[in-house]
């Protein structure tokens, strides 16, 4: 049963990511500015340069035979090159991906765990006010923009992958708290406090447990908050992660870049939800479905 | 109600009564340049100091609070319905519905919308006002907003159609359509909820960085937005603390509304 | 034991000098390319600066030539043939014999016409082959099939690259060779062993070891890291910051006076934009756009977006260059009643608070700019209001910078725009794309077949008249007459001349900033880091 989900996703998952790539091509290509050049305002290039820089510049303008070129490139391992950077994308991305992958490890993981365990605290000791701190630090981290809680970080000289970490938390705070707190009213945790069981054993067996398909779905839309935070924050802190380099990519309608990035972003979201989906089968089969 | 949220709708109404009374409360109109106070600290003449066009921060942060204030809860209201409509019946109808529409969640999640935004822009006329390029943007951000919550209130769901009180519902028989909306969708309140005042900040900051790309409001109409892009000038916010108004105002306005919207008791059927 | 420590303490020695001998600023990007011959975008010509050779080299400072890999040149012919001597003995980095066939394959290289280079088109002055001979190693001759104006300068951008040398264009003559390149995060040049120069007194140079060209795109984290010592230069500051800095750091910033950029508004005129046709009457009509330059407030954008680092622009010539300066035309009074004179004549009248044409049309247009420029943002503020007095109504649009190219080179679909233009030249002749009407960069109406108007057939000839000369004061007098017209008929509204803006640590020796980019380092051969000079070679 499990191979045959593993499977069902594995085939989903291709056909998403290969409609994602067109469709992205598609946005990028109807957005205004594709196929323009800065070096078309420089006047010392003479006319017939300009005339040639349009040319190739209009080479992609054909989206359906862009993509075809680009799928057919992909089977070779060739992601296209990249005309902003002057390089192969496969070459960038072996240079970028894993200082990005390891700052999404950090963001996702330490925004999931701050989250959880803050949520955890304020289900768990239900003093008046409990939640006040958490409260006060997850608004103010969802106000700051995370352009400026990058410059925090840099300004005290810490890692900026924690600022990640940082922007990821409110929201699993949030959605994570809210859950914890109705699931805790439920009759049947009532029942098991009333029966004399322990704070913890009802925090974890009755009110966690039943809670965790609906924390599972947090998995994966931290994924695409942390790649979304990454771009403004690898761009202020001048990480030269894929982050920057999407948005270098957005700025330059730099067709083969952004495409690829747009791939690898739906291939981590989906695979990361696929893994939070799969897990929720071996938790509890049928749940998954 | 209790203090606390008592306490909270009081500041919230303040804040939307101020920002609806600018024009009486502001000393200058948000646009008037006084060129001779360039960055002036607050004194009599200008509550909160001048900006670096010699405009009045009071003004302009009352202004500004007119139009995040408004637009930003109502592109959260709207990201927040679709997600729930689309989360909610994905996760009610089950099977091969329910994993299409999280297959095309997950894509949607990927795709580059910033060129889409990028498009609308360049097809409003270029006089189109200020206003109605914002709201236009708004509405935009709120369409485009409901992806990543409609993926947890699918999962919610599944949680809920498995509930006893559903299955007794739907034993006596009750139809599906009303299971949904009178038995299933106010159970989501909490998630609903817990989304739509995450929303706010997020997009009222949305809007500041889509300034970046000529996206956000227009010269010379306020927003927190761009006041909150003002802070990453880090070295002039230390010298000048009271440009950090529009994220204290930013920070109380999205605790007041979590307070306001915090439910005590779970829905149940 | 003690001959033993004494080497380890020599060699530690040497290695902390060579790290404190290193300069250290950076690059918005990385370069695109490190061949000297494609090089277009900034970071590159920075490399390229420190590491190429070339045959005469514009001192920033002087803003005269100076002979570099040539000891003598001589421009013949009207301007079709440079004649070069070569100096002697040079090598590239390498160790490969620098001669004349060296230069004959740079010219071939840069003339081919599938290059699409900045450097090589302004040569490109006519069709035909570039011929260039070898009477000797050290003679080379340079022919090109029409004249080229000014052109020993032209050489300044043009970097011989090896013939013969099997590391291409790696092997350089200039006084830095590439060492090191880390994508995204550095560049690291390092002394060539083989530089040719010395100073005064016999001294090897260049006197620093290395630089290091950190890449950085935050402007924000550059002046961190400056404070912090981790930086000894910024080479292009804004007012914001040169203001901060200079109230903690008052040695450190340096302000060179007017740079030769400009900030100009222009409208549209070209006769296919999609415009109503009052809105094109309104930008065609030379009383209207003076109006517009009159009522614009040059001092206030100075004064209040930077910071007084700047100085009213009144025309395509910037005080800072001397020579091509006509001193008769002066900047826009900011006067609203000199504006309204001049609307009044062309048909305008008020109307309660607005103002209306002929026609009774509202005087209502936008004005874009690129996004994500905050000088630019404000400088809008600052017009809208100023034009808000004369009751004209203008809408501010920001647009991501790919959007405002479209809109400006192709769709035409704009009214008016707000526009930076980076000038790295001295000579007029750099700006025919931009004054000719037939040119591609003739931005409020490119690519005329013929002259639309009287003032551009005038601005034509007087153009191709200075092109076309080799006397300096007959140049001069014939862009004098285009400066005029331009004064005259305001087809961009000149507004400021940004200064040029830098900050240098007081470690960094024999820095003169100069108004020609480089600013800071346009002399890095002879830049030292500390009081002591380390090179004893």
């Amino acid at each position: 049963m499990v191979a045959s989900l593993l499977l069902r996703q594995a085939r989903r998952i291709l056909l998403t990511v290969l409609l994602g790539g067109l469709l992205g091509a598609t946005l990028v290509r109807l957005g205004p500015g594709f196929g323009v050049d800065e070096r078309e305002l420089d006047s010392r290039l003479s006319a017939a340069s300009q005339q040639a820089i349009r040319a190739e510049r209009a080479r992609d303008s054909n989206v359906a035979s862009f993509y075809f070129r680009y799928l057919a490139g992909l089977v070779h391992g060739d992601f296209g090159f990249s005309r902003s950077l002057n390089r192969p994308v496969s070459e960038l991305l072996a240079e970028r991906l894993p200082l990005t992958l390891v700052s999404l490890g950090y963001g996702v993981l330490g925004g999931v765990s701050i989250g959880l365990a803050l949520a955890l605290l304020t289900v768990w000791w239900r003093a008046p006010g409990a939640d006040l701190a958490p409260a006060v630090l997850s608004g103010l981290c969802l106000a700051a923009p995370a352009a400026v809680i990058a410059l925090v970080f840099l300004w005290l000289g810490a890692p900026s992958r924690w600022a990640i970490a940082l922007v990821v938390f409110p929201h699993v705070y949030r959605y994570a708290k809210n859950l914890l707190v109705a699931t805790s009213q439920s009759p049947h945790v009532v029942a098991a406090q009333a029966k004399g069981l322990s704070s913890w054993r009802v925090l974890w067996a009755h009110v966690f447990t039943p809670a965790a398909p609906q924390l599972a779905a947090l998995a994966g839309i931290s994924v695409s908050l942390a790649f979304g935070a990454s771009i403004p924050i690898e761009v202020i802190c001048d990480t030269p992660g894929v982050g920057q380099l999407a948005w270098r990519a957005a700025l330059d309608r730099d067709l083969p870049l952004l495409v690829t990035i747009t791939v690898l972003v739906a291939l981590m979201t989906l695979v990361v939800n696929g893994l939070a989906d799969l897990s929720l089968a071996a938790w509890k089969p049928g749940a998954a479905e | 109600m209790n203090l606390k949220q008592k306490i909270a709708l009081v500041v919230l109404v303040v804040a939307c009564a101020a920002s609806l009374g600018a024009g009486w409360m502001a000393q200058h109109s948000y646009a008037e340049q006084s060129r001779e106070f360039i960055s002036v600290p607050p004194s009599a003449q200008f509550w909160l100091g001048t900006d670096e066009l010699g405009r009045d921060r009071f003004a302009r942060l009352l202004y500004g609070t007119r139009v995040s204030l408004l637009l930003a809860p109502a592109a959260a209201l709207l990201s927040t319905l679709i997600a729930g409509l689309i989360g909610g019946a994905a996760g009610y109808l089950g099977g091969r519905w329910e994993r299409t529409v999280t297959a095309g969640v997950d894509l949607f999640l990927s795709l580059p919308w910033l060129f889409l935004l990028l498009a609308v822009r360049a097809l409003l006329p270029l006089n189109t006002s200020p206003v109605t390029s914002v709201m236009i943007t708004f509405l935009l951000l709120g369409c485009l907003g409901w992806a990543a919550p409609a993926r947890i209130i699918r999962a919610g769901t599944r949680t809920l159609v498995n509930s006893d009180y559903l299955v007794q519902a739907a034993a006596s028989g009750v139809s599906r359509w009303r299971l949904f909306w009178r038995h299933l969708l106010p159970n989501l309140r909490p998630i609903l909820l817990a989304q739509f005042w995450i929303s706010v900040p997020l997009f009222v900051l949305s809007e500041a960085n889509l300034g970046l790309l000529g996206l956000g409001v227009s010269e010379p109409l306020p927003s927190w937005g761009a006041m909150l892009r003002e802070l990453e000038n880090y070295s002039a916010v230390l010298q000048n603390p009271w440009m950090l108004a529009p994220a204290v105002l930013l920070v109380i306005v999205v605790s007041c509304l979590q307070l306001l919207l915090r439910t005590e008791e779970s829905v149940a059927c | 034991m003690l001959a033993r420590l004494g080497l380890v303490l020599v060699v530690g020695g040497a290695v902390a000098a060579g790290a404190a001998n290193e300069l250290r600023f950076c690059l918005r990007t990385d370069p695109k390319t490190f061949n000297p011959l494609l090089v277009e975008d900034e970071s590159s010509t920075t490399v390229r600066f420190l590491t190429g050779g070339v045959l005469i080299r514009l001192n920033r400072y002087t803003q005269e030539l100076e002979g570099e890999l040539a000891t003598k040149w001589k421009v013949t012919e009207n301007g079709r043939r440079i004649d070069f001597e070569l100096r002697r003995g040079v090598r590239f980095s390498d160790g490969t014999p620098f001669s004349c066939q060296d230069v004959a394959y740079t010219i071939r290289q840069l003339m081919d016409p599938v290059l699409h280079s900045p450097v090589g088109d302004p040569l490109r002055s006519a069709a035909g082959e570039v011929e260039t001979t070898c009477a000797s190693p050290s003679a080379a001759s340079v022919r090109f099939p029409g004249p080229v104006a000014d052109l020993a300068a032209q050489f300044d951008q043009v970097a011989v690259v090896s013939a013969a040398s099997p590391r291409k264009e790696s092997a350089v003559l200039g006084p830095f060779e590439v060492g090191e390149y880390k994508p995204g995060e550095y560049v690291l040049l390092r002394r060539n062993p083989n530089y040719w120069k010395r100073d005064a007194n016999g001294h090897a140079l260049p006197y620093l070891d290395s630089i290091r060209l950190e890449i950085q795109q935050n402007r924000e984290l550059e002046l961190l890291r400056f404070r912090r010592g981790e930086l000894d230069i910024i080479n292009k500051l804004d007012p914001d910051m040169y203001d901060r800095l200079s109230s903690e750091m008052p040695h450190a910033v340096l302000d060179a006076g007017p740079s030769l950029d400009w900030e100009t508004v222009f409208f549209n005129q070209v006769d296919s934009a999609p415009l109503p046709e009052y809105k094109r009457s309104w930008f065609r009509s030379t009383d209207f756009r003076r109006a517009i330059s009159e009522a614009i407030r040059r001092d206030d954008i100075v004064r209040i977006v930077y910071h007084g680092h700047a100085r009213a622009a009144a025309g395509p010539v910037s005080a800072a260059n001397h020579f091509w300066l006509n001193t008769a035309v002066k900047p826009g009074s900011g006067s609203e009643a000199a504006a309204m004179a001049l609307l009044q004549h062309a048909g305008f009248r008020r109307s309660g608070g607005a103002l209306l044409d002929s026609a009774g049309n509202k005087v209502e247009f936008s004005m874009i700019t690129n996004a994500g420029n905050k000088l630019h943002e404000r400088m809008l503020a600052l017009i809208q209001q100023d034009l808000a007095r004369l009751g004209i109504q203008l809408n501010v649009v920001v647009l991501d910078f790919p959007s405002l190219i479209e809109r400006i080179s192709r769709s035409y679909n704009y009214e008016a725009v707000l526009m930076a233009w980076v000038n790295i030249d001295l000579d007029p002749s750099a700006q025919m794309n931009i004054w000719v009407s037939s040119a591609a960069n003739h931005q409020w109406n490119p690519n005329e077949k013929t002259p639309e108007t009287a003032w551009e057939a005038e601005i034509d000839k007087w153009m191709q008249a200075q092109n076309a000369s080799q006397d300096p004061n007959k140049r001069k007098a014939y862009f004098d007459k285009v400066q005029q017209i331009v004064a005259d008929q305001v087809p961009m509204v000149f507004l400021v001349n940004p200064n040029a803006l830098s900050a240098v640590s007081p470690n960094v020796k024999n820095v003169t900033p100069a108004v020609l980019s480089p600013q800071v380092f346009w002399n890095a051969d002879r830049l030292q880091i500390g009081g002591t000079l380390v090179s004893q070679r």
